[in-house]
Protein backbone atom coordinates (compact mmCIF):
# COMPACT_ATOMS: atom_id res chain seq x y z
CA UNK A 1 0.00 0.00 0.00
CA UNK A 2 1.38 3.73 -0.57
CA UNK A 3 0.44 6.44 1.75
CA UNK A 4 0.22 9.73 -0.65
CA UNK A 5 0.32 13.23 0.29
CA UNK A 6 -0.43 15.82 -1.26
CA UNK A 7 0.49 19.44 -0.23
CA UNK A 8 -1.96 21.43 -3.16
CA UNK A 9 -4.88 20.85 -5.11
CA UNK A 10 -3.36 20.65 -7.78
CA UNK A 11 -1.05 17.89 -6.70
CA UNK A 12 -3.85 15.55 -5.28
CA UNK A 13 -5.68 15.71 -8.73
CA UNK A 14 -2.23 14.83 -10.67
CA UNK A 15 -1.74 11.79 -7.69
CA UNK A 16 -5.74 11.13 -8.53
CA UNK A 17 -5.41 10.78 -12.52
CA UNK A 18 -2.05 8.72 -12.36
CA UNK A 19 -3.22 6.50 -9.82
CA UNK A 20 -6.79 6.47 -10.23
CA UNK A 21 -6.79 3.12 -7.68
CA UNK A 22 -6.10 5.16 -4.80
CA UNK A 23 -8.90 5.98 -1.91
CA UNK A 24 -8.65 9.68 -1.00
CA UNK A 25 -8.80 9.38 3.10
CA UNK A 26 -9.85 12.44 4.55
CA UNK A 27 -11.97 12.22 8.22
CA UNK A 28 -11.00 8.70 7.69
CA UNK A 29 -14.67 7.62 9.90
CA UNK A 30 -15.51 5.49 6.97
CA UNK A 31 -12.15 4.56 5.17
CA UNK A 32 -9.87 3.36 8.62
CA UNK A 33 -13.03 1.29 9.62
CA UNK A 34 -12.64 -0.80 6.40
CA UNK A 35 -9.23 -1.31 6.67
CA UNK A 36 -8.71 -1.73 10.26
CA UNK A 37 -11.87 -4.46 9.86
CA UNK A 38 -9.91 -5.63 7.13
CA UNK A 39 -13.00 -5.21 4.62
CA UNK A 40 -10.44 -4.40 1.87
CA UNK A 41 -7.18 -2.87 1.21
CA UNK A 42 -6.52 0.15 -1.05
CA UNK A 43 -3.93 -0.06 -3.79
CA UNK A 44 -2.81 3.77 -1.90
CA UNK A 45 -4.78 6.08 0.46
CA UNK A 46 -4.62 9.69 -0.93
CA UNK A 47 -4.86 11.88 2.17
CA UNK A 48 -6.33 14.96 1.37
CA UNK A 49 -6.39 16.66 5.35
CA UNK A 50 -2.74 18.51 4.43
CA UNK A 51 -4.37 20.71 1.56
CA UNK A 52 -5.85 23.88 3.07
CA UNK A 53 -8.51 24.98 0.86
CA UNK A 54 -10.31 22.45 1.40
CA UNK A 55 -11.05 22.92 5.04
CA UNK A 56 -12.31 26.62 4.00
CA UNK A 57 -16.20 27.85 3.42
CA UNK A 58 -16.92 30.59 1.73
CA UNK A 59 -20.59 32.86 0.54
CA UNK A 60 -20.92 33.10 -2.92
CA UNK A 61 -23.93 34.84 -3.64
CA UNK A 62 -26.79 32.72 -1.74
CA UNK A 63 -24.54 29.80 -1.78
CA UNK A 64 -22.49 28.01 0.13
CA UNK A 65 -19.40 26.49 -0.76
CA UNK A 66 -18.25 24.12 1.65
CA UNK A 67 -14.77 22.63 0.89
CA UNK A 68 -14.37 19.18 0.67
CA UNK A 69 -12.45 19.01 4.32
CA UNK A 70 -15.12 20.89 6.57
CA UNK A 71 -16.16 18.86 9.62
CA UNK A 72 -19.52 18.25 10.80
CA UNK A 73 -18.35 19.84 13.74
CA UNK A 74 -17.46 22.85 12.48
CA UNK A 75 -20.31 23.03 9.78
CA UNK A 76 -22.76 22.75 13.14
CA UNK A 77 -20.70 25.98 15.06
CA UNK A 78 -20.52 28.20 11.80
CA UNK A 79 -23.24 27.53 9.73
CA UNK A 80 -26.23 26.15 11.09
CA UNK A 81 -28.66 29.41 10.63
CA UNK A 82 -27.67 29.44 6.99
CA UNK A 83 -27.32 25.39 6.46
CA UNK A 84 -29.88 24.59 9.40
CA UNK A 85 -31.15 21.46 7.58
CA UNK A 86 -27.50 20.39 6.85
CA UNK A 87 -26.79 21.11 10.60
CA UNK A 88 -29.37 19.47 11.63
CA UNK A 89 -28.07 16.16 10.22
CA UNK A 90 -24.55 16.79 10.99
CA UNK A 91 -25.65 16.74 14.58
CA UNK A 92 -26.91 13.17 14.84
CA UNK A 93 -24.30 11.83 12.96
CA UNK A 94 -22.13 9.24 15.27
CA UNK A 95 -20.30 11.39 18.13
CA UNK A 96 -18.54 14.28 19.12
CA UNK A 97 -15.16 12.42 18.28
CA UNK A 98 -16.34 11.14 14.85
CA UNK A 99 -18.45 14.56 14.13
CA UNK A 100 -14.78 16.33 14.51
CA UNK A 101 -13.54 14.23 11.97
CA UNK A 102 -16.14 13.46 9.53
CA UNK A 103 -17.00 15.46 6.33
CA UNK A 104 -19.73 15.66 3.98
CA UNK A 105 -17.58 14.99 1.16
CA UNK A 106 -16.53 11.71 2.93
CA UNK A 107 -19.75 10.99 3.27
CA UNK A 108 -20.54 11.43 -0.49
CA UNK A 109 -18.21 9.34 -0.80
CA UNK A 110 -18.97 6.63 1.28
CA UNK A 111 -22.37 7.20 -0.80
CA UNK A 112 -24.31 5.04 1.54
CA UNK A 113 -28.01 5.09 1.39
CA UNK A 114 -28.14 5.67 5.13
CA UNK A 115 -25.68 8.73 4.73
CA UNK A 116 -27.28 11.64 7.34
CA UNK A 117 -26.34 14.25 5.14
CA UNK A 118 -27.97 13.11 1.40
CA UNK A 119 -31.26 14.10 2.88
CA UNK A 120 -31.15 17.63 2.89
CA UNK A 121 -28.60 17.75 0.32
CA UNK A 122 -31.86 16.43 -1.23
CA UNK A 123 -34.13 18.83 0.01
CA UNK A 124 -32.45 21.73 -0.56
CA UNK A 125 -30.91 20.86 -4.40
CA UNK A 126 -27.05 20.93 -3.68
CA UNK A 127 -24.43 20.62 -6.39
CA UNK A 128 -21.28 18.54 -6.23
CA UNK A 129 -18.41 20.59 -7.18
CA UNK A 130 -16.15 17.09 -8.52
CA UNK A 131 -12.82 18.10 -10.33
CA UNK A 132 -9.87 16.36 -11.94
CA UNK A 133 -7.27 17.26 -14.81
CA UNK A 134 -9.68 17.56 -16.96
CA UNK A 135 -11.50 19.87 -15.03
CA UNK A 136 -14.31 21.17 -13.02
CA UNK A 137 -17.39 19.92 -13.44
CA UNK A 138 -20.83 20.69 -11.04
CA UNK A 139 -23.21 17.13 -10.47
CA UNK A 140 -26.86 18.10 -9.38
CA UNK A 141 -27.49 16.28 -6.17
CA UNK A 142 -30.17 14.51 -7.90
CA UNK A 143 -27.68 13.00 -10.10
CA UNK A 144 -24.74 11.89 -7.56
CA UNK A 145 -26.32 9.05 -6.23
CA UNK A 146 -26.13 5.90 -8.58
CA UNK A 147 -26.79 3.21 -6.52
CA UNK A 148 -26.07 1.33 -3.14
CA UNK A 149 -22.52 3.37 -2.03
CA UNK A 150 -22.07 3.73 -5.46
CA UNK A 151 -20.99 7.23 -6.93
CA UNK A 152 -21.26 9.74 -10.33
CA UNK A 153 -17.51 10.53 -9.60
CA UNK A 154 -15.46 9.58 -12.11
CA UNK A 155 -11.69 7.57 -11.22
CA UNK A 156 -9.73 10.76 -11.92
CA UNK A 157 -12.37 12.99 -10.19
CA UNK A 158 -11.86 14.36 -6.41
CA UNK A 159 -14.42 15.95 -4.74
CA UNK A 160 -13.40 19.39 -4.25
CA UNK A 161 -16.67 21.48 -2.49
CA UNK A 162 -20.33 20.90 -2.03
CA UNK A 163 -22.76 24.30 -3.08
CA UNK A 164 -25.34 23.85 -0.60
CA UNK A 165 -28.17 27.34 -1.19
CA UNK A 166 -28.71 29.88 2.02
CA UNK A 167 -31.76 28.47 3.57
CA UNK A 168 -34.82 30.86 2.45
CA UNK A 169 -37.18 29.28 4.87
CA UNK A 170 -37.06 26.27 7.09
CA UNK A 171 -35.57 23.24 7.50
CA UNK A 172 -35.78 20.06 9.13
CA UNK A 173 -33.90 16.75 9.28
CA UNK A 174 -35.02 14.04 11.52
CA UNK A 175 -34.00 10.37 11.77
CA UNK A 176 -35.44 7.07 13.12
CA UNK A 177 -32.44 4.91 15.36
CA UNK A 178 -32.31 3.07 18.61
CA UNK A 179 -30.70 5.56 20.58
CA UNK A 180 -29.37 9.85 20.34
CA UNK A 181 -26.19 9.26 19.23
CA UNK A 182 -24.48 7.04 17.02
CA UNK A 183 -27.04 5.63 15.48
CA UNK A 184 -26.90 4.77 11.86
CA UNK A 185 -30.62 5.55 10.28
CA UNK A 186 -33.59 3.19 10.28
CA UNK A 187 -34.65 5.68 8.03
CA UNK A 188 -34.27 9.64 7.76
CA UNK A 189 -36.09 12.43 6.26
CA UNK A 190 -35.40 15.90 5.72
CA UNK A 191 -37.79 19.25 4.50
CA UNK A 192 -36.81 22.41 2.74
CA UNK A 193 -39.71 25.61 2.33
CA UNK A 194 -38.12 27.30 -0.14
CA UNK A 195 -40.52 29.93 0.59
CA UNK A 196 -39.93 32.86 -2.00
CA UNK A 197 -40.66 30.26 -5.10
CA UNK A 198 -43.11 28.72 -2.85
CA UNK A 199 -41.75 24.99 -3.48
CA UNK A 200 -40.88 22.00 -0.93
CA UNK A 201 -38.02 19.99 -0.98
CA UNK A 202 -37.89 16.36 0.28
CA UNK A 203 -35.00 14.15 0.67
CA UNK A 204 -35.49 10.54 2.12
CA UNK A 205 -32.68 8.46 3.24
CA UNK A 206 -32.20 4.68 4.29
CA UNK A 207 -35.55 3.71 2.46
CA UNK A 208 -34.17 3.04 -1.26
CA UNK A 209 -30.69 1.91 -2.71
CA UNK A 210 -29.96 5.89 -3.30
CA UNK A 211 -31.19 8.73 -1.25
CA UNK A 212 -34.11 10.19 -3.49
CA UNK A 213 -36.43 12.94 -3.30
CA UNK A 214 -40.32 12.48 -2.91
CA UNK A 215 -41.17 14.10 -5.85
CA UNK A 216 -44.51 13.65 -5.92
CA UNK A 217 -44.97 14.71 -2.31
CA UNK A 218 -43.20 18.25 -3.16
CA UNK A 219 -45.46 18.53 -5.57
CA UNK A 220 -48.62 18.05 -3.63
CA UNK A 221 -47.22 20.10 -0.92
CA UNK A 222 -46.21 23.31 -3.18
CA UNK A 223 -49.78 23.04 -4.63
CA UNK A 224 -51.79 22.79 -1.46
CA UNK A 225 -49.67 24.52 1.27
CA UNK A 226 -51.52 28.38 1.78
CA UNK A 227 -48.62 29.82 1.20
CA UNK A 228 -50.42 33.84 0.90
CA UNK A 229 -52.69 33.27 4.40
CA UNK A 230 -50.36 31.08 5.59
CA UNK A 231 -53.28 29.89 7.15
CA UNK A 232 -52.39 26.70 9.65
CA UNK A 233 -51.62 23.10 8.22
CA UNK A 234 -54.75 21.04 7.53
CA UNK A 235 -53.98 18.06 8.89
CA UNK A 236 -55.32 16.14 5.69
CA UNK A 237 -52.86 17.48 3.62
CA UNK A 238 -50.11 16.57 6.53
CA UNK A 239 -51.22 13.12 6.16
CA UNK A 240 -51.34 12.66 2.69
CA UNK A 241 -47.59 14.59 2.49
CA UNK A 242 -46.71 11.79 4.51
CA UNK A 243 -48.18 9.14 2.53
CA UNK A 244 -46.74 10.40 -0.31
CA UNK A 245 -43.32 10.44 0.55
CA UNK A 246 -43.58 6.97 2.48
CA UNK A 247 -44.51 6.12 -1.34
CA UNK A 248 -41.71 7.48 -2.43
CA UNK A 249 -39.26 5.09 -0.70
CA UNK A 250 -38.14 1.53 -1.64
CA UNK A 251 -37.01 -0.05 1.55
CA UNK A 252 -35.80 -3.39 2.34
CA UNK A 253 -36.11 -5.55 5.59
CA UNK A 254 -32.66 -6.03 7.28
CA UNK A 255 -31.01 -5.63 10.84
CA UNK A 256 -31.59 -2.46 11.53
CA UNK A 257 -35.89 -2.21 10.48
CA UNK A 258 -37.96 -4.05 8.67
CA UNK A 259 -39.79 -2.28 5.42
CA UNK A 260 -42.84 -1.99 6.23
CA UNK A 261 -41.80 -0.65 9.67
CA UNK A 262 -39.62 2.00 7.52
CA UNK A 263 -42.20 2.93 5.24
CA UNK A 264 -44.50 3.65 8.73
CA UNK A 265 -41.97 5.59 10.10
CA UNK A 266 -41.25 7.50 7.20
CA UNK A 267 -44.60 8.90 6.87
CA UNK A 268 -45.14 9.85 10.34
CA UNK A 269 -41.77 11.53 10.10
CA UNK A 270 -43.17 13.61 7.02
CA UNK A 271 -46.17 14.20 8.24
CA UNK A 272 -43.99 15.55 11.60
CA UNK A 273 -41.52 17.63 10.11
CA UNK A 274 -43.98 19.82 7.73
CA UNK A 275 -45.92 20.26 10.52
CA UNK A 276 -42.48 21.90 12.07
CA UNK A 277 -41.66 23.36 9.07
CA UNK A 278 -45.07 25.11 8.16
CA UNK A 279 -45.62 26.47 12.11
CA UNK A 280 -41.99 28.09 11.61
CA UNK A 281 -42.98 29.66 7.95
CA UNK A 282 -46.26 30.72 9.54
CA UNK A 283 -44.82 32.38 12.70
CA UNK A 284 -41.77 34.36 9.96
CA UNK A 285 -38.88 32.27 11.75
CA UNK A 286 -36.70 29.45 10.67
CA UNK A 287 -35.03 31.03 7.75
CA UNK A 288 -31.67 32.89 7.69
CA UNK A 289 -31.95 36.38 8.79
CA UNK A 290 -28.88 37.40 7.08
CA UNK A 291 -29.89 35.33 3.37
CA UNK A 292 -29.44 37.83 1.31
CA UNK A 293 -27.82 41.05 3.08
CA UNK A 294 -25.14 39.83 4.30
CA UNK A 295 -24.37 40.02 7.50
CA UNK A 296 -22.45 36.63 9.50
CA UNK A 297 -19.10 35.67 7.92
CA UNK A 298 -19.22 34.93 4.45
CA UNK A 299 -15.97 32.83 4.71
CA UNK A 300 -14.22 30.55 7.36
CA UNK A 301 -11.20 28.30 7.59
CA UNK A 302 -9.32 26.25 9.94
CA UNK B 1 7.35 5.00 6.59
CA UNK B 2 8.53 7.12 8.65
CA UNK B 3 5.64 9.03 10.43
CA UNK B 4 7.15 12.39 12.43
CA UNK B 5 4.84 13.59 15.04
CA UNK B 6 4.66 15.93 18.21
CA UNK B 7 3.67 13.68 21.05
CA UNK B 8 2.58 15.12 24.88
CA UNK B 9 4.98 17.80 23.61
CA UNK B 10 7.72 15.99 22.64
CA UNK B 11 8.78 15.47 18.68
CA UNK B 12 9.06 12.37 17.81
CA UNK B 13 9.15 9.95 14.71
CA UNK B 14 7.45 6.60 14.43
CA UNK B 15 9.40 4.22 12.05
CA UNK B 16 8.41 1.15 9.75
CA UNK B 17 4.87 2.02 9.89
CA UNK B 18 3.03 0.16 7.76
CA UNK B 19 0.59 2.49 5.21
CA UNK B 20 -2.78 1.17 6.59
CA UNK B 21 -2.16 1.59 10.04
CA UNK B 22 -3.86 3.64 12.82
CA UNK B 23 -2.35 6.46 14.98
CA UNK B 24 -3.64 4.24 17.46
CA UNK B 25 -1.46 1.68 16.62
CA UNK B 26 1.86 4.14 16.09
CA UNK B 27 0.79 5.20 19.59
CA UNK B 28 0.44 2.05 21.42
CA UNK B 29 3.01 -0.24 19.50
CA UNK B 30 6.14 2.23 18.12
CA UNK B 31 5.87 5.07 20.25
CA UNK B 32 5.23 2.69 23.78
CA UNK B 33 2.49 4.63 24.85
CA UNK B 34 -0.59 2.31 26.21
CA UNK B 35 -3.15 5.08 27.90
CA UNK B 36 -5.37 5.10 24.83
CA UNK B 37 -6.79 1.72 24.40
CA UNK B 38 -7.86 -0.60 21.48
CA UNK B 39 -10.88 -1.95 22.05
CA UNK B 40 -13.43 -1.66 19.06
CA UNK B 41 -11.31 -0.24 16.08
CA UNK B 42 -14.41 1.41 14.06
CA UNK B 43 -15.34 4.45 15.63
CA UNK B 44 -17.51 3.29 18.60
CA UNK B 45 -16.40 2.86 21.54
CA UNK B 46 -14.36 6.50 22.32
CA UNK B 47 -11.89 4.31 24.51
CA UNK B 48 -8.80 5.25 21.62
CA UNK B 49 -9.74 9.22 22.51
CA UNK B 50 -6.79 11.63 21.40
CA UNK B 51 -6.10 15.44 20.89
CA UNK B 52 -5.13 15.57 17.48
CA UNK B 53 -4.35 19.55 16.87
CA UNK B 54 -6.27 20.21 19.87
CA UNK B 55 -9.38 18.35 18.86
CA UNK B 56 -10.82 15.25 20.33
CA UNK B 57 -10.89 12.15 18.12
CA UNK B 58 -10.99 8.32 18.17
CA UNK B 59 -7.01 7.55 17.26
CA UNK B 60 -8.64 4.22 15.59
CA UNK B 61 -9.52 5.53 12.63
CA UNK B 62 -6.75 8.14 12.28
CA UNK B 63 -4.49 7.21 9.28
CA UNK B 64 -0.77 7.08 11.01
CA UNK B 65 0.42 8.93 7.91
CA UNK B 66 -2.33 11.64 8.71
CA UNK B 67 -0.77 12.39 11.74
CA UNK B 68 2.84 13.81 10.26
CA UNK B 69 3.77 17.12 11.72
CA UNK B 70 1.02 17.11 13.88
CA UNK B 71 0.26 17.62 17.44
CA UNK B 72 -1.00 14.92 19.33
CA UNK B 73 -1.91 14.52 23.04
CA UNK B 74 -2.68 11.64 24.76
CA UNK B 75 -4.23 10.74 28.36
CA UNK B 76 -0.61 10.61 29.57
CA UNK B 77 0.04 13.66 28.54
CA UNK B 78 -2.62 15.10 30.70
CA UNK B 79 -1.46 14.61 33.90
CA UNK B 80 1.59 16.63 35.11
CA UNK B 81 4.98 16.67 35.87
CA UNK B 82 5.76 12.90 36.57
CA UNK B 83 3.75 11.85 34.10
CA UNK B 84 5.08 8.94 33.03
CA UNK B 85 6.70 9.40 29.10
CA UNK B 86 8.30 6.94 26.84
CA UNK B 87 11.33 5.00 28.59
CA UNK B 88 11.13 7.14 31.67
CA UNK B 89 10.42 4.23 33.77
CA UNK B 90 7.08 1.61 34.32
CA UNK B 91 4.15 3.46 32.99
CA UNK B 92 2.02 2.69 36.51
CA UNK B 93 4.85 4.21 38.36
CA UNK B 94 3.18 7.07 39.95
CA UNK B 95 -0.10 4.77 41.97
CA UNK B 96 0.14 8.04 44.65
CA UNK B 97 -1.82 9.94 42.34
CA UNK B 98 0.19 12.96 42.82
CA UNK B 99 0.41 14.97 39.37
CA UNK B 100 -2.69 13.64 37.78
CA UNK B 101 -5.06 16.39 36.31
CA UNK B 102 -8.39 17.69 38.42
CA UNK B 103 -9.84 15.15 35.64
CA UNK B 104 -7.86 12.15 36.40
CA UNK B 105 -7.98 12.76 40.00
CA UNK B 106 -12.24 13.32 40.25
CA UNK B 107 -12.89 10.37 38.23
CA UNK B 108 -11.12 8.03 40.58
CA UNK B 109 -11.95 10.31 43.93
CA UNK B 110 -15.88 10.02 42.51
CA UNK B 111 -15.89 6.01 41.63
CA UNK B 112 -15.84 6.22 38.15
CA UNK B 113 -12.99 3.70 37.52
CA UNK B 114 -13.97 0.19 37.80
CA UNK B 115 -11.80 -1.97 35.23
CA UNK B 116 -10.36 0.91 33.92
CA UNK B 117 -10.67 0.30 30.08
CA UNK B 118 -12.87 3.24 29.20
CA UNK B 119 -11.16 5.75 31.22
CA UNK B 120 -8.26 7.26 29.21
CA UNK B 121 -10.97 7.64 26.60
CA UNK B 122 -13.37 9.41 29.11
CA UNK B 123 -10.87 11.35 30.43
CA UNK B 124 -9.47 13.37 27.46
CA UNK B 125 -13.56 13.90 26.60
CA UNK B 126 -14.19 15.22 30.03
CA UNK B 127 -11.22 16.96 29.58
CA UNK B 128 -12.55 18.83 26.03
CA UNK B 129 -15.87 19.10 27.67
CA UNK B 130 -14.13 21.14 30.61
CA UNK B 131 -11.96 23.05 28.75
CA UNK B 132 -14.85 24.55 26.75
CA UNK B 133 -17.30 24.69 29.50
CA UNK B 134 -18.32 27.70 31.35
CA UNK B 135 -18.96 26.13 35.06
CA UNK B 136 -20.42 22.90 35.65
CA UNK B 137 -21.83 21.61 32.63
CA UNK B 138 -25.29 20.41 32.29
CA UNK B 139 -26.29 16.17 32.01
CA UNK B 140 -27.30 17.00 28.75
CA UNK B 141 -24.44 18.46 27.60
CA UNK B 142 -22.17 15.76 29.56
CA UNK B 143 -24.39 13.03 28.63
CA UNK B 144 -24.23 15.07 24.53
CA UNK B 145 -20.03 15.15 24.94
CA UNK B 146 -19.57 11.76 26.22
CA UNK B 147 -22.22 9.85 24.05
CA UNK B 148 -19.31 8.55 21.99
CA UNK B 149 -17.17 6.79 24.63
CA UNK B 150 -18.80 3.04 25.95
CA UNK B 151 -18.38 1.82 29.61
CA UNK B 152 -19.44 -1.56 30.06
CA UNK B 153 -18.60 -1.19 34.00
CA UNK B 154 -19.80 1.74 35.86
CA UNK B 155 -23.45 2.44 34.57
CA UNK B 156 -21.97 5.81 33.74
CA UNK B 157 -23.73 7.61 37.06
CA UNK B 158 -20.35 7.76 38.67
CA UNK B 159 -18.88 9.13 35.11
CA UNK B 160 -21.38 12.08 35.47
CA UNK B 161 -20.32 12.65 39.23
CA UNK B 162 -16.52 12.92 38.49
CA UNK B 163 -17.26 15.39 35.40
CA UNK B 164 -18.87 17.48 37.86
CA UNK B 165 -16.60 16.75 40.48
CA UNK B 166 -13.80 18.28 38.28
CA UNK B 167 -15.72 20.96 36.92
CA UNK B 168 -16.61 22.37 40.70
CA UNK B 169 -12.78 21.55 41.88
CA UNK B 170 -11.77 23.64 38.18
CA UNK B 171 -13.69 26.34 38.87
CA UNK B 172 -14.70 28.79 36.20
CA UNK B 173 -12.00 29.73 33.34
CA UNK B 174 -9.36 32.46 34.40
C1 LIG C 1 -18.67 5.32 14.91
C2 LIG C 1 -19.18 5.87 13.62
C3 LIG C 1 -20.43 6.44 13.57
C4 LIG C 1 -20.92 6.96 12.37
N1 LIG C 1 -22.16 7.51 12.38
C5 LIG C 1 -22.64 8.03 11.24
C6 LIG C 1 -23.92 8.64 11.22
O1 LIG C 1 -24.60 8.76 12.25
N2 LIG C 1 -24.37 9.13 10.04
C7 LIG C 1 -23.63 9.06 8.90
O2 LIG C 1 -24.09 9.54 7.87
N3 LIG C 1 -22.42 8.49 8.88
C8 LIG C 1 -21.91 7.97 10.02
N4 LIG C 1 -20.68 7.38 10.01
C9 LIG C 1 -19.95 7.25 8.75
C10 LIG C 1 -18.96 8.39 8.47
O3 LIG C 1 -18.61 9.07 9.65
C11 LIG C 1 -19.53 9.42 7.49
O4 LIG C 1 -19.85 8.80 6.28
C12 LIG C 1 -18.57 10.57 7.23
O5 LIG C 1 -19.27 11.60 6.56
C13 LIG C 1 -17.36 10.19 6.39
O6 LIG C 1 -16.53 11.33 6.26
P1 LIG C 1 -14.93 11.21 6.32
O7 LIG C 1 -14.36 12.55 6.02
O8 LIG C 1 -14.50 10.58 7.58
O9 LIG C 1 -14.69 10.21 5.10
P2 LIG C 1 -13.51 9.20 4.75
O10 LIG C 1 -13.61 7.99 5.58
O11 LIG C 1 -12.21 9.92 4.75
O12 LIG C 1 -13.94 8.88 3.26
C14 LIG C 1 -15.20 8.28 2.98
C15 LIG C 1 -15.32 7.95 1.50
O13 LIG C 1 -15.31 9.13 0.72
C16 LIG C 1 -14.21 9.16 -0.17
N5 LIG C 1 -13.74 10.54 -0.18
C17 LIG C 1 -13.36 11.29 0.90
N6 LIG C 1 -13.08 12.55 0.52
C18 LIG C 1 -13.25 12.60 -0.83
C19 LIG C 1 -13.09 13.64 -1.80
N7 LIG C 1 -12.72 14.89 -1.46
N8 LIG C 1 -13.37 13.34 -3.09
C20 LIG C 1 -13.77 12.10 -3.45
N9 LIG C 1 -13.94 11.09 -2.56
C21 LIG C 1 -13.68 11.33 -1.27
C22 LIG C 1 -13.23 8.15 0.38
O14 LIG C 1 -12.38 7.63 -0.58
C23 LIG C 1 -14.16 7.12 0.95
O15 LIG C 1 -14.67 6.29 -0.06
C24 LIG C 1 -20.15 6.88 11.19
C25 LIG C 1 -18.87 6.32 11.25
C26 LIG C 1 -18.38 5.82 12.45
C27 LIG C 1 -17.00 5.25 12.50
S1 LIG D 1 -10.93 1.71 19.61
FE1 LIG D 1 -11.21 3.63 18.63
S2 LIG D 1 -13.27 4.05 19.07
FE2 LIG D 1 -13.07 2.04 19.85
S1 LIG E 1 -14.73 1.01 33.88
FE1 LIG E 1 -14.78 -0.85 32.76
S2 LIG E 1 -15.42 -0.17 30.81
FE2 LIG E 1 -15.65 1.59 31.97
Amino acid sequence: MDFLRPRTWAEALDLKAARPEATPIQGGTDVMVEINLDKGRPAALLDLTPIPELREWSREGDVIRLGAGVTYSRLIGELEARLPGLAQASRTVGSPQIRNRGTVAGNLGAASPAGDSHPPLLACDAVVEAESVRGARLIPIGEFYTGVKRNALAPDELIRAVRVPVARGPQYFSKIGTRNAMVIAVCSFSIALHAAERRVGTGVGSAAPTPRRAVAAEEFAAARLDWRGRSPLDPDVAGRFGELVAGAAAPIDDVRGRAAYRTHALAVLARRALGWAWADFRAGTGADSSAGSGGGDDRGSQ
Amino acid sequence: MRVNLTVNGRATAADDVWEGESLLYVLRERLGLPGAKNACEQGECGSCTVYLDGTPVCACLVAAGQAEGREVVTVEGLSRGDAPLPGAGPAHGDVSGEGLHEVQRAFLDAGAVQCGFCTPGLVVQAHALLAEADGVPSDADIREALAGNLCRCTGYEKILDAVRLAATRLGPPP
